[in-house]
């Protein structure tokens, strides 16, 4: 199977790369749009600067690319809040696959969230394996609000979308890569559908 | 609700783990690859590798340890100790570590807070503060605490929460060692007037110091080192009785 990691200088690929390398497979990290174009899987990783990241994406017309792909597609982090409608984070405008903005916390509570928090209300064979109420490794200062396209919660002040659902695209605000077994599974679910 | 973490932290030099680490079934105590691994089946929330090379090729050797942790361990992990400037932080991240710890860079050049924090974000800068107590007031210290400054915790503490740090680890050089409980009075105070983490350091001696440092000190996440290590107290048994004592934790 021909899986790629989009490369485009805004996040942590490399340990994307090597979660997926533990699972028996061999991912590529690219920014060609020919690659990401023919590929079977499609990851979206990211951390960092909302707007920081969307420069780049224009800057090397993925934010066009991207939201037109057929493929099954996970966005990871900041990438599952770029495929968000609006984000907070730099007043961006996101690529917009996802109908929801996204939000900071507030100071009601630590900013970032950071560590393991439960995901709950679990929809969709992305979470098959896991149970209700799952730890995974989270770590960000802005949140996906619940929305249709809600297929897991988790609660931090707010009561938020932890991942999200819409046609081919798929996107975890946790880190599966870093989330121990639990996180491993939803990878392995995505990359074996 | 987010669970209290629990850090085992491990000295590397020269890529191998230092101070004796005492794993029953270990073929190769001083392989920080197989003791991560460990941990992270043991229940191990995160962890920390403070890197104590003194030399540039043996802090070469670190990255490479780096870079198989990350291949093969699946939780978290700051690596810390001698990173002074952008390019090793680049190194570091590149090399697959999620976090990085500065202390002495930043007390000589606080800039340096805020040029990591822009570049690479907020959540992966953790600031490491060393302080102990002079003259009743709360000092911070460089060079692994033998080197007192004239700056106060709290206030250098908030410095580096506006510079844009993503979490401080705390360690009281006056509780290092004693395996007497962490410095709760400290931790609170620090937890309740900043809005990032706190991770508690320094004087684990029993579980019920964990309790005190979750309930009383606040803390958000406590470190230990030889505890861990040496058997003294296992992860699993640590985190049942946080759980018995109402502290979410992740079992």
């Amino acid at each position: 199977m021909n899986i790629v990691i989009i490369d485009y200088g805004a996040g942590n690929t490399k340990s994307v790369q090597f979660a997926c390398n533990r699972l028996g497979f061999d991912p590529i990290l690219t920014n060609s749009a020919e690659l990401i174009k023919a590929a079977d899987k499609v990851i979206f990783p990211g951390v960092g600067h909302a707007s920081n990241a969307m420069k780049i994406l224009q800057e090397s017309g993925l934010d066009v690319l991207i939201p037109t792909l057929k493929q099954p597609l996970l966005g990871i982090c900041l990438g599952m809040q770029l495929l968000c409608h609006t984000t907070e984070e730099g007043t961006t405008n996101g690529l917009g696959v996802f109908d929801v903005d996204v939000k900071r916390f507030s100071d009601a509570v630590k900013v970032p969230q950071m560590g393991w928090n439960t995901i709950s209300n679990l929809k969709t064979n992305l979470f098959t394996g896991l149970k209700n109420d799952a730890y995974m490794y989270l770590v960000h200062s802005y949140y996906a609000e619940l929305c249709e396209d809600t297929i897991a919660q988790t609660n931090y002040g707010v009561t938020y979308s932890s991942a999200l659902k819409k046609d081919n695209f798929y996107g975890v605000q946790f880190h599966p890569e870093k989330s121990s077994w639990e996180g491993e599974t939803v990878l392995s679910n995505f990359l074996n559908f | 609700m987010l669970a209290k973490r629990i850090i085992p932290c491990l000295d590397i030099k020269n890529g191998r783990t230092v101070k004796g680490v005492n794993f029953v079934n270990l073929i190769d105590a001083g392989d920080p690859v197989v003791l991560a691994k460990q941990y992270a089946e043991k229940g191990a929330d995160e962890l920390v590798f403070l890197d104590i090379s003194a030399t540039l090729e043996g802090r070469k050797t670190t990255l490479e340890m780096v870079l198989k942790v990350a291949e093969q361990v699946n939780i978290p992990f700051t690596v810390g100790g001698g990173i002074s400037s952008i390019e090793d932080v680049d190194l570091l991240l590149k090399s697959g570590a999620d976090k990085v710890s500065i202390n002495s860079s930043a007390i000589k050049r606080p800039e340096l807070i805020n040029e990591l924090s822009d570049k690479f974000g907020s959540q992966c800068v953790v600031v490491a503060i060393d302080a102990k107590q002079i003259d009743g007031q709360w000092k911070v210290h460089l060079a692994g605490g033998s080197i007192p400054t004239k700056l106060d915790l709290f206030e250098w503490a908030k410095e580096v929460e506006n510079r844009g740090a993503g979490e401080i680890l705390f360690t009281s050089m006056d509780h290092d060692g004693t395996k007497d409980g962490f410095a709760n009075g400290a931790l609170s105070k620090l937890s309740t007037t900043l809005n990032i983490p706190i991770i508690a350091s320094g004087g684990a001696g029993t579980i019920q110091h964990f309790v005190d440092t979750f309930q009383i000190g606040k803390s958000d996440a406590a470190l230990a080192a030889s505890v861990f290590h040496f058997g003294e107290i296992e992860i699993k048994d640590l985190k049942n009785a946080l759980k018995e004592n109402n502290i979410e934790v992740r079992i």
